[in-house]
């Protein structure tokens, strides 16, 4: 690979989920751009994956092909040298989960724009009437937001929403409780109060695979407890929530996220996103925002 | 019942549950997983719509594809009052034709963009569809203006809105999602604004309802 567009370290060193397992076909090649560089990858006849950067011909080269792993239902790669595995959601190998991949969108936002609307609960009865808030039930309640520089990553919890239909599998409005992970820069996962079992939790995850530093390919994988809506419902219930987001996402401005403090004037229900702002600008990401001022 | 053959993201499928809403009339709805699952291609979905299109529906036993068919079946069977579809003015029922033959050339032209951004169909010449729908959106826009200009709210002359409108709308509300912006178009954004205030208008995912806007009483006390 001829020396990469993106020129952020810590952005080239991280895994990215690149698509579904079941869309790696035997023999067929198929192309993907993974932070501006043109990508390509199949199934092998022995079954593995193998991937590959190009310069826009998807032909491969000899003998340079890039890492794989396997993980949540998608094959995921990096561009880099990762100093760390991707992240843990030990709830996807809770034998009675249902785990669902429910569709993979492109979005023309920065990732970071993405990760900060997945935690934000402020939008729920404004975006998505009916179904995740509705008025006059607008308030977010306190939370807590921590940063565990061990783990390396952010949790919100203690939030509360109450919402109409939180899931397929929701028979009226309830009181849901959230939690938030963002252990990556561009991933995140959260957990909501299952509807047929409440002492335990869905999983919802958003895995970004940044096409250029304002537009991505997001995939969402639940990981839910629920027996009886078909995988079908439960992957259109995901794509209408996220179809109402889309145009949000699109149409903020500026697409990449500013981490100057001062740049957008946050709010208390915005707490998690002024953790996550502050996290990228520690780590030094450049690649999806307007880095801070020195 | 009328089934519809249903997938929430598609602009097509949308025209017809907006006509339905407009109506009060019931039906059911089958979800075809349209993507990712690509069902619409299927050869179980195919003995349905040799076309391997959405949307189609089945009432009775009549089973009919293309939304802008629909639209004129639907229209024609159960509008009691004749109004989204009109049939005894000869020059009405040609511009409704003229422009739910345009509505077609949105959906070629904006639907995929949003297509091609949106769920990556990446055969689609993105720079082509983006430029052919702004050649549509200029032409409509002026024809709004002009219209607007003689008294009319509608794409065709009269007091109410027809199936052109509801044929024309969908993919001119979504086309942002294909890069494709609406900022030079006013005349169709009014447009936008008075079809969302439809008594019976729904939204679709990817599109809000209006504003609060003000009455006529509360225009004048202000």
């Amino acid at each position: 690979m001829s020396s990469p567009k993106c020129k952020d370290p810590i952005a080239l060193n991280l895994w990215y989920a690149i698509a579904p397992l079941e869309e790696v076909l035997d023999g067929k090649v198929e192309r993907s751009i993974l932070l501006e560089q043109p990508i390509a990858f199949t199934r092998e006849p022995s079954g593995q994956i193998a991937v590959w950067s190009h310069d826009g011909d998807g032909a491969r080269p000899v003998g340079a092909s890039l890492p794989v792993q396997e993980r949540y239902g998608y094959f995921w790669t990096t561009l880099g040298t990762p100093d760390a595995d991707i992240f843990a959601i030990p709830e996807y190998d809770e034998p009675d989960r249902r785990n669902i991949h429910a569709a993979s969108f492109g979005v023309n936002a920065s990732a970071p724009r993405l990760v900060e609307n997945f935690l934000d609960m402020g939008h729920f009865p404004y975006v998505h009437t009916d179904i995740l808030g509705a008025e006059p039930h607008t308030e977010v309640k306190e939370y807590f937001v921590e940063r565990s520089d061990e783990r390396d990553e952010i949790l919100a919890t203690n939030c509360k929403f109450w919402q109409p239909m939180a899931s397929r599998a929701s028979s009226g409005g309830a009181d849901v409780d959230y939690i938030y992970r963002v252990p990556h820069p561009y991933c995140s996962v959260l957990y909501k109060s299952a509807a047929i079992d409440p002492a335990r939790m869905d999983a919802i995850a958003i895995f970004i695979q940044p096409i250029t530093q304002e537009s991505v390919r997001v995939h969402m994988m639940l990981s839910l407890l629920d027996d009886t809506s078909t995988d079908l419902d439960i992957r259109l219930f995901q794509q209408t929530i996220f179809g109402q987001d889309k145009p949000i996402l699109e149409n903020q401005y500026p697409k990449r996220l500013p981490l100057d403090p001062r740049a957008e004037t946050p709010i208390r229900a915005d707490k998690s996103a002024i953790v996550y702002r502050r996290w990228l600008s520690d780590k030094g990401i450049t690649y999806g925002v307007i880095p801070a001022a020195a | 019942m009328i089934k519809l053959y249903d997938y929430e993201l598609s602009g097509n499928c949308y025209k017809l549950r907006l006509l339905m809403s407009f109506l009060g009339l019931e039906y059911q709805t089958e979800a075809i997983d349209f993507y990712p699952g690509n069902q619409h291609k299927s050869d179980a979905f195919r003995r349905i719509n040799p076309l391997g299109q959405l949307p189609v529906i089945d009432d009775d036993g009549l089973v009919l594809r293309d939304a802008q068919a629909i639209l004129i079946y639907l229209a024609s069977k159960y509008d009691p009052n004749g109004k989204w579809y009109p049939r005894d003015d000869a020059a009405l029922l040609g511009q409704m034709a003229q422009w739910m033959a345009f509505a077609d050339g949105i959906t070629a032209t904006s639907s995929a963009a949003r297509l091609h951004d949106g769920l990556f169909y990446s055969s689609i010449d993105i720079d082509a569809a983006r430029a052919g729908a702004h050649r549509l959106f200029r032409i409509l826009d002026e024809h709004l203006f002009f219209a607007e200009e003689a008294g009319q709210d509608w794409i065709c002359p009269g007091d109410h809105p027809t199936v052109a409108d509801i044929a024309c709308f969908p993919y001119v509300i979504l086309s942002e999602e294909g890069g494709i912006s609406r900022m030079t178009y006013p005349a169709i954004r009014r447009w936008c604004d008075r079809f969302k205030r439809i008594p019976g208008f729904i939204v679709m995912s990817g599109v809000f309802p209006a504003g609060p806007g003000f009455t006529d009483a509360a225009g004048v006390a202000a």
